[in-house]
């Protein structure tokens, strides 16, 4: 593969996929600390957010430390270059969390859907377009249908007014293969302008070797999460990222110690748990299941006595999209009525 | 004079027609008129051939037929923006209208809740929410009954093939009409709706879930009882609506699991979204009419 020269623009995701592994519970100092140590680094877009995005607090996902503007508000004003991402599911947040987020001083609206529902995302990626903000249609779980469907959902996105659309591998399911065949297509069909992205998880060990794929498939942006930081096993370690497109010769812009230094001083000492494929994100990805279920089902398994594996197939089995968190608690009950446990 | 009151339905898509076909077992609304916008459209052809009145050019084409007619109540299946026009020219009529759109510029209207206060005033615009609204705030206000809520939450997941292109192209409407239902009539302090599509095959059937936080801790066997006896009173009209797990209790998180599963007249069984609405709709029309015949309300006076 020869990425020489190919230039990439990495997204960091620690202070946004992160918050899942963190249970929403990032302090405004340690935001402020990890995302002033990436602009540093020269990481040049940094997403923060609640895990499940905008208007994300709540119960069924689980209410964060501070709101989604009190982060912003930290954040934004102490970036030098870098510029802040916030991201957004219709369905979760509305158009009015859109408006706010503006308002904060994010440049780049991520409106995310499930791979077959691009439909919904209308009103909210037509809003972001009409203020003029970098506006990316984010295609969540895309393994579940063929590089066709992607395309054509895509498609709705990018007429919607979508800058950019991302192919996204929410359970850490993809290998490389499936990665340039989606990719390749979204290159070759989308309009020139139109910018692709991909973003993975390291449930099955993939998310450098799918990161590469996507690149060498024609998307030009990454996204990645220093340390790993992020949704069962993590997103693609963007410090170990960064040190292969060195190798590779890749224009990715980033400063390798400065990010291996956010990584080692700041990111891996405020971990709840090790970010790595145990045998619970494993599963994850194996039975191609939404990451964020990984802390749900494990909490079910301590509460009623079902393995979170067990759970975690079954959710699959089910065809579960992300956002259904309150399928796990209801599926770990009736599990457990039906072992004779409660 | 039967004690049936006659009606129009507004909108011959799925809820329309759905809701057609529930009329017709209706022992207290007769349905007289269907109207649509588009000559070819299949519901209106369905309609006619089920010898119900049809008309092409929306409420317009059949204003002028509904005293001879005596349409007393009107059901709206179109969409929020022409509602508000549909119930201005029927309402100068003196028909009442039910509002399946989420326009909502009347009360918000969930039977086993709010149904029988609204009728006794005679409020001639009643909103039936969301589907999501219909299918969850009942529980709300089962809690909300016994104690205190400070923060009712829910989730509503539905079918991909049941959510049509209205909802889509404003799914914010679905979130901000249910949260600020869940308040008003649920009674719960603050309010927050979800809603998640999920495209599976074969379709999953409606389910929800529904967390409340109460203020003081939960008196759990007052909860659990007051939850039990609203799915009943749901189940009158929605027989497929079922506690799947719950109330289950959490320091003072209170979470219900419930499944919805249509009557498969119109829609899918799985549906239980669309059907919980044409439901919901029509035995609050059933309401006014019992209520008239009982001589409780007075219909408005036509000479």
């Amino acid at each position: 593969m020869d990425l020489t020269g190919k230039k990439v623009t990495l997204h960091d995701m620690s202070l946004r996929d992160g918050m899942h592994a963190k249970q929403h519970q990032l302090s405004l100092e340690q935001m402020v600390a990890i995302s002033t140590g990436l602009d540093e680094a020269g990481i040049p877009l940094i997403e923060v957010t609640h895990g499940d995005g905008l208007g994300g607090a709540s119960l069924n996902y689980g209410f964060p430390a501070h709101t989604d503007e009190e982060y912003l508000n930290a954040v934004v004003p102490k970036m030098k270059n870098a510029k802040i991402s916030a991201l957004l599911l219709p369905g979760i947040g509305t158009v009015d969390h859109l408006k706010m987020a503006r308002d904060c001083g994010v440049n780049t609206i991520r409106v995310a859907t499930h791979c077959t529902e691009a439909d919904v995302s209308e009103q909210h990626i037509g809003m972001a377009a009409k203020m003029e903000m970098d506006t990316v249609g984010f295609l969540m779980m895309a393994h579940m249908v063929s590089p066709e469907k992607v395309l054509e959902q895509a498609k709705l996105m990018e007429s919607y007014g979508a800058n950019c659309i991302y192919c996204t591998d929410s359970a850490g399911y993809m290998l490389p293969d499936e990665v340039t065949e989606k990719i390749g297509l979204l290159r070759s069909e989308l309009n020139a302008n139109t910018e692709i992205g991909f973003h993975g998880h390291h449930n099955m060990g993939m998310a450098i070797a799918n990161s590469l794929a996507a690149m060498d498939a024609g998307a030009n942006r990454i996204d990645g999460s220093v340390a790993g930081l992020g949704a069962g096993a993590g997103n693609t370690p963007l410090e170990v990222f960064v040190a292969v497109l060195d190798r590779m010769q890749a224009n990715h812009g980033v400063d390798l110690y400065k990010i291996m230094d956010v990584a080692e001083d700041l990111v891996v000492p405020l971990m709840d748990q090790p970010i790595r494929v145990d045998r619970d994100a494993l599963t994850l990805g194996y039975a191609g299941v939404y990451s964020s279920f990984l802390l749900f089902a494990q909490r079910a398994e301590a509460k009623y006595g079902i393995q979170a594996r067990d759970i975690l197939v079954e959710l699959g089995r089910r065809g579960t999209v992300g956002g259904q968190e309150d399928m796990i608690e209801d599926l770990a009950l009736t599990m457990a009525k039906d072992k004779g446990l409660i | 004079m039967s004690k049936k009151l006659r009606a129009v339905i507004i909108g011959p898509g799925n809820i329309g027609t759905d809701l057609l076909m529930k009329m017709q077992r209706s022992d207290w609304i007769e349905p007289v008129w269907m109207v649509g916008i588009d000559p070819e459209s299949e519901g209106l052809k369905r309609a006619e051939s089920m010898g119900i009145k049809t008309s092409s050019t929306g409420i317009d084409g059949m204003l002028d037929q509904v005293i001879a007619d005596d349409i007393r109540v009107a059901f709206d299946a179109t969409s929020a923006y022409v509602h508000a026009e549909n119930s201005r020219k029927l309402n100068e009529l003196g028909v009442i209208m039910v509002d399946l759109t989420p326009a909502a510029i009347g009360p918000f209207c969930v039977p086993p809740v709010n149904l029988k206060q609204h009728a006794s005033q005679l409020e001639m615009n009643v909103n039936m929410v969301t589907c999501g609204g219909q299918a969850t705030i009942p529980m709300v206000a089962a809690v909300s009954q016994v104690q205190d809520v400070e923060y009712g939450e829910i989730v509503a997941t539905v079918s991909s093939r049941s959510i049509g292109p209205g909802t889509r192209q404003n799914i914010d409407e679905f979130t901000r009409t249910t949260a600020g239902a869940v308040e008003a009539v649920g009674g719960a302090d603050r309010g927050k709706a979800i809603i998640i599509v999920n495209p599976a095959e074969p379709p999953l059937m409606m389910r929800d879930t529904i967390h409340c936080l109460t203020k003081e801790t939960p008196d759990q066997d007052a909860i659990t009882a007051s939850v039990k006896n609203m799915v009943k009173e749901v189940q009158k009209y929605v027989p497929g609506y079922k506690l799947v797990n719950g109330p289950i209790f959490d320091g003072n998180k209170v979470s219900v699991f419930m499944e919805v599963e249509g009557l498969g007249d119109f829609l899918p069984k799985y549906a239980g979204n669309l059907d919980i609405m044409t439901a919901a709709g029509l035995r609050t029309a059933e309401m006014f009419a019992e209520e008239a015949h009982n001589g409780t309300i007075t219909l408005p006076a036509r000479g």
